[in-house]
């Protein structure tokens, strides 16, 4: 049924052109969210967006004190692979963002997955202990014969106790046998 | 098109079934489909509630594993929102806004016929997931992530999925906007529109504005998962809350996306049993109209517990409680209009009655959500699992079944069965209350939503909701068989008319409606329309 032009009472092009520009315009909006929120806070509300406490305290690094950070890694029995920090223990600043590495390597012919899961002693230092990247986060699936050297980004924070001067951060690998088939390497992440 | 006209020169000539059903551009066939693919879809993500709740009859694990449960939560919702409520309310507004504005047809049949094509692919792609290895995604239709992206491959079929649902929403939208500015008939003004198209053109310019938003999300977390992009991913300079804010300034007028329409139907169905013209229309545009801009300023109500400074939460929660201000303006306008009017309670007006009882109830809940100290309790229990199914099911779908019980007749010729539908109704809304009305219990008592086990404590109430679940579940059989019987075996003819208060120049055309109808734009006599009059 084609609509006859002189029933409609303007051009269906009118309605097309401005609603698919305002279509364009929302798929936008989103990826300019971040940069829209920093003008309006800056600009209309005089909030200095980069001076929020959050970001303040990783920034702050408190040189005047060390504390040591010791790193250990462990297998479970059932998971036959090989896993350790490269360094033993680590001194940093308080404040100070770190990166750790351990290496992992499957010395089996078939691939596994296993999945970190981390332990901070004293028990108190867990809540000052803040870990912005970690290979604990996802499974790590290892091929048959592969090695992997996997990072652990954190920064411990300035509020931590004067009483802790050392922090012990223990991980023990457990298999995953129900990702078997569904973890994939991107799920890894690079490094 | 000149051959088109060429070839079709007798209109009662019957098409074959791909050039009438694949090929149609006749917004009653596009209408019709619609409401066939919605009903599909409903029974669809129906069942996957019957898993949930049969899994929830008592604490323990049963008969689905966690993840599998985790997948059941998710493809219910996705599929309830994209798939059964939002093509139901275009299907209703293909059949009605030309048939109420006095249009020959959509404005345009072409893109029209493609909104509909896309959907059944669409769906295809989502459900496709539930056989793949790895399984369907599971981690909520929000799809937060990093959650939703350790799941597997998977999730690139559910964005496109998502994607394709918007494209075929945002194509819809426009063809209504321009269906309503465009083709109006000769004195049909804006303000005498009847208010089911008036609510649709305020939702179409929501799903203009919103669902590109959430195509921008769900392209951000493709790219996350795939491309190596860090929108969302801590360590590569992003922030995962960034998601929420971009998921939930679609997700809240999404809401009013899936009841603003519902809203519309109510508006005519009430008058016409109460054979009074609806109280405040004027009023009832204006809320309608403030309940849409409103929708776009309270999105992290969603998520107060994130760690918003006071000043937002604030913000947030009084925005929030000002959209109830718009929203009892259209309550007390329904229960104004039924006010000392000539009732009856044919089946249409039963789902409306129990529409503004529920959906109030739901609506409170929802203002107990708005208090920030309040919510900061009931995020993520089952409260708000009984607050959106208020709104959403004796809301949204009431509405959808009152609106089809209200016209099947113009759409079949034939009445349907008032003494099922009685059955049907009076089956629902008491299951409906036995299967929600506990679940606020649980969730004052702490029960997390989305968990496929439970305390012990929760016991009684979940094993009282299973069963109001299966007893809702059985009675859309009941829906089923009854548009069943009205299209193929009723015999009671149906007038123009239909009801003898109804109004509106939908009732003007004969039953069933013939396949072009105002081919010649109708003459608009006094007294014809519902809202001649809108000095009040």
């Amino acid at each position: 049924m084609e609509v006859k032009p002189s029933i409609a009472r303007g051009s269906t092009r009118r309605v097309l052109i401005p609603a698919l520009t305002v279509c364009a315009g929302m798929f936008l909006f989103g990826f300019a969210l971040v940069p829209l929120y920093r003008l309006v806070c800056t600009h209309v509300l005089g909030i200095r967006v980069d001076d929020a406490p959050s970001a303040a305290a990783v920034s702050a690094v408190d040189r005047a004190r060390t504390v040591t950070v010791q790193l250990m890694g462990h297998v479970h029995s059932d998971l036959r692979w090989q896993f350790a920090p490269e360094q033993s223990q680590l001194r940093v600043h308080p404040g100070a963002l770190t990166v750790a590495w351990f290496s992992a390597s499957n010395g089996t012919a078939q691939a596994l997955t296993g999945h970190a899961v981390p332990s901070i002693a004293p028990s108190q230092a867990a809540l000052y202990f803040n870990k912005v990247e970690c290979f604990c986060f996802t499974d790590q699936t290892l091929k048959a014969g592969e090695s992997r050297r996997m990072p652990v980004r954190f920064a411990v924070d300035p509020q931590l106790p004067r009483s802790i001067s050392t922090i012990t951060l223990a991980y023990t690998f457990y298999e995953n046998p129900l990702a078997a088939g569904t973890a994939t390497v991107a799920a890894a992440p690079a490094g | 098109m000149a051959t088109h006209a060429g070839t079709h020169d007798d209109h009662d000539a019957k098409p074959g079934f791909a050039q009438r059903w694949l090929f149609a551009t006749n917004h009653k066939d596009i209408g019709t489909m619609y409401l066939v693919f919605s009903l599909i879809m409903f029974f669809i993500g129906g069942s996957m509630a019957m898993i949930i709740r049969a899994e929830l009859f008592e604490p323990g694990l049963q008969l689905v594993q966690p993840y599998f449960f985790n997948e059941m939560t998710t493809m219910h919702a996705l599929i309830m929102i994209f798939g059964a409520v939002m093509p139901a309310f275009v299907g209703l507004a293909n059949w009605m806004v030309p048939l109420m504005v006095g249009a020959p047809d959509m404005a345009l049949p072409r893109m029209n016929n493609w909104s509909f094509w896309i959907l059944p692919f669409a769906f295809v792609l989502l459900l496709s997931t539930l056989f793949m290895p790895g399984g369907a995604p599971a981690a909520g239709w929000v799809m937060y992530p990093p959650l939703v992206l350790q799941g597997g491959d998977s999730i690139a079929f559910m964005i496109f999925a998502i994607h394709l649902m918007g494209i075929s929403s945002i194509m819809g939208a426009i063809n209504i906007i321009a269906t309503i500015l465009n083709l109006r008939a000769p004195g049909m003004d804006l303000l005498k529109m009847p208010l089911f198209v008036w609510t649709w053109l305020i939702t179409a310019f929501l799903l203009i504005a919103v669902m590109p938003v959430l195509a921008g999300a769900v392209t951000m977390l493709l790219t996350d998962k795939f491309f190596g992009t860090s929108f969302f991913n801590a360590a590569g300079g992003g922030d995962p809350l960034l998601y929420q804010h971009i998921f939930w300034f679609f997700g809240h007028p999404e809401v009013y996306i899936m009841i603003l329409p519902a809203f519309g139907i109510i508006s005519e169905i009430i008058p016409t049993f109460s054979r009074k013209p609806l109280f405040g229309y004027k009023p009832m545009v204006y809320a309608t109209a403030s309940i849409a801009f409103l929708s776009f300023t309270v999105w992290a109500h969603h998520m107060f517990t994130v760690g918003l400074p006071l000043g937002g939460l604030l913000f947030f929660m009084y925005a929030t409680m000002l959209i109830s201000v718009p929203t009892g303006v259209k309550v007390f306008n329904w229960v104004t209009t039924m006010w000392k009017g000539s009732l009856t309670f044919e089946t249409p007006m039963l789902f409306a009655v129990a529409f503004v009882i529920l959906f109030t109830i739901g609506g409170f809940s929802g203002v107990m959500l708005a208090l920030v100290p309040a919510d900061f309790q009931y995020h993520n229990t089952y409260f708000v699992v009984a607050h959106f199914h208020y709104v959403l099911v004796s809301g949204a779908v009431f509405g959808i079944m009152a609106g089809t019980y209200y016209w099947i007749p113009k759409w079949t010729g034939h009445m349907y069965s008032e003494r099922w539908g009685k059955i049907h109704f009076w089956n629902s809304v008491i299951a409906v209350n036995v299967l929600f009305f506990p679940q606020h219990f649980l969730g004052l008592a702490g029960m997390p939503r989305r968990i496929p086990d439970y305390n012990v404590a929760f016991a009684d109430w979940n094993m009282v909701s299973s069963i109001g679940g299966f007893w809702f579940g059985l009675s859309q059989l009941i829906f089923v068989g009854n548009i069943i019987y009205t299209v193929y075996f009723a015999r009671q003819k149906a007038s123009a008319r239909v009801w003898e208060g109804a109004r509106g120049l939908e009732w003007t055309v004969p039953s069933p409606a013939p396949h072009h109808t105002f081919e010649v734009p109708p003459v608009i006599l006094p007294g014809m329309l519902a809202h001649d009059d809108v000095s009040h």
